[in-house]
């Protein structure tokens, strides 16, 4: 496993070495967000009893930095390596594929949980949050944070060009964790986008996560978590097969 | 011993190019070989194959006997491999490539053996500096040593001398030559003829995804080979002799085949006889391009 643990500590390195980009951004923009929301809405708005807003909004933040970021590690490493060519580095070793997968979705985790610690941190300063079941807590972080790393290294295998990653990004990954409950309790939306919003994955990764947070949610966390980790199995095995077949890599 | 590698039935057709037809080879342990043929004849893909970039269609390949899809950790550890585009990761320096890509193999404490291609390599005082910002022919050296760190039984190298200058190119050389001498086999594609020619002591050639030409150099020189003379007489007209012999003209000279060297004594004792004097003559060498070109455009059924 010496190979797995060099390409692991490869990926997180990489990361590493550009934190004020790779972490210290979406920190920031995670606290812009936190900001101006609390500006706007802290006095208007009271989703659950006894829950500032601010706090409220701080575990959607956190879990929105987590996927955003986990995605963002696996894609945007895997594409680089992949456009620039140092993929053969990788590739020309004998690492198997499991070694490959695991690899590059540790680091991707790393990554997110970095951010989320690093959004979390910086929160305490604006708002006093409780953590009354932290293993809620991690078990959501964890499973979702797995699901948007290997949606990342899908993305990144399958991309040939930096667009199509900027596509993927943009117009899926933002869209969806930004509609999924960060900003808001699904039962201030119309009966329709409550429905809706029982069919989107990302919604019960947030809500479950701030069950862990609050204690209180808007479905029960073991529903969220039945939901989250077939999703978690199916990707996981979808990005393994995609690995072992060498679809992208070896020709 | 084990053969260092092992080419049976190799057959490789991507959507639109039917790459390689059949590819049968043996590369024995220590040689120095030579795979030749021009752009688009499947020098690449086959190095690909052989390295596990790319799946053959069809056939089998083997490293130092293992299977490159079956054993295929063995058989990448039996083997190093020189890319012919010139990639580099800009995220590291030169000695953190170096050792992730022992990590990779295995090898945690391989400093020693580190500093030692370094050293050999002309890149000690580079150890340092970020891959990214060293020049092209820098860039190279540091894609050699990634390739030798597992210390490989095979090292293929893959157009390693294009775009490098003089001086690298003779220093790798050098290097490579050691290695050879140390045992390892090596196995070069090159569009420089005369370092295959200088370097290998085998040659296949390549043309439409088919080995055309495969023999010791040397063999291969000799066979391909239209030795010639070149003669510029006095008086300049050629005697009934050697008008069977007569290939062309150049200029006043008389290109005349002469396949083997001891006609000449025969030649020049007529010409004394005939009282036909010698302004000039020169002796025409095939070389290893020479050989290509004619290989290259003879048919290939």
């Amino acid at each position: 496993m010496s190979g797995f643990r060099t390409l692991l500590y490869k990926e997180i390195l990489r990361f590493w070495k550009v934190l004020v980009q790779t972490v210290g951004a979406p920190v920031l923009t995670s606290l812009l967000y936190l900001l101006i929301f609390s500006h706007v809405l802290e006095d208007h708005v009271q989703v659950y009893p006894g829950v500032h807003y601010t706090a409220f909004l701080m575990p959607g933040l956190i879990m929105m930095a987590i996927l955003q970021n986990a995605f963002a590690n696996s894609s945007s490493s895997l594409i680089q390596s992949k456009i620039t060519g140092n993929i053969v580095f990788v590739l020309l070793p004998p690492l198997s594929y499991l070694e490959f997968f695991l690899a590059y979705l540790i680091a991707a985790l790393v990554r997110g949980f970095a951010v989320g610690l690093g959004v979390l941190l910086v929160g305490l300063f604006f708002t006093d949050i409780e953590m009354r079941h932290p293993l809620w807590i991690l078990a959501f972080a964890l499973a979702s944070g797995t699901v948007f790393a290997c949606m990342g290294i899908l993305a990144g295998i399958w991309a040939n060009q930096f667009d199509n990653l900027a596509a993927v990004q943009n117009f899926i990954i933002m869209p969806l964790t930004f509609l999924s409950g960060v900003f808001f309790s699904i039962h201030s939306l119309s009966p329709f986008w409550q429905a809706v919003s029982h069919f989107n994955p990302v919604f019960y990764m947030i809500d479950g996560f701030r069950y862990g947070f609050f204690g209180q949610g808007d479905v029960d966390p073991w529903l969220g978590l039945a939901v989250v980790m077939p999703f978690v199995l199916l990707l996981s095995l979808l990005t393994l097969a995609m690995l072992k077949s060498g679809y992208k890599l070896r020709h | 011993m084990t053969i260092a590698v092992r080419l049976r039935g190799v057959e490789k057709r991507f959507p639109r190019v039917h790459a390689l037809r059949g590819i049968d080879l043996d590369i024995e342990p220590g040689e120095f070989f030579a795979l030749l043929g021009p752009n688009g004849a499947g020098k690449t893909t086959l190095i690909s194959i052989l390295a596990g970039l790319t799946r053959a269609s069809a056939g089998s390949v083997e490293i130092m006997g293992f299977d490159v899809t079956r054993d295929y950790r063995q058989a990448r550890r039996a083997l190093g491999v020189v890319p012919q585009e010139l990639v580099y990761d800009p995220f590291f320096t030169v000695r953190e490539t170096l050792r992730l890509q022992s990590g990779y193999f295995g090898l945690r404490r391989n400093d020693d053996w580190i500093d030692e291609l370094l050293a050999n390599l002309g890149l000690a005082d580079k150890a340092d500096d970020y891959t990214r910002r060293l020049s092209g022919g820098m860039k190279r050296r540091v894609l050699v040593a990634q390739a030798l760190v597992h210390k490989p039984p095979v090292i293929v190298l893959d157009e390693p001398t294009a775009g490098v200058d003089v001086e690298l190119r003779q220093s790798l050389w050098a290097f490579i030559r050691r290695l050879n001498l140390e045992g390892h086999t090596i196995v070069l594609t090159t569009h420089y003829l005369e370092e295959a020619e200088a370097l290998c002591q085998r040659v296949a050639m390549l043309k439409e995804g088919r080995v055309v030409a495969l023999d010791r150099t040397e063999n291969l020189l000799r066979a391909g080979a239209e030795r010639r003379l070149l003669l510029e007489l006095d008086p300049p007209e050629l005697p009934v002799f050697l008008q069977s012999r007569l290939k062309g003209r150049d200029g006043r000279r008389f290109i005349l085949d002469l396949p083997d060297y001891g006609d000449l004594e025969v030649i020049l004792a007529n010409l004394r006889a005939a009282g036909i004097g010698i302004r000039d003559m020169s002796l025409g060498e095939a070389d290893l391009e020479e050989v290509f070109l004619k290989i290259m455009h003879g048919s290939t059924s």
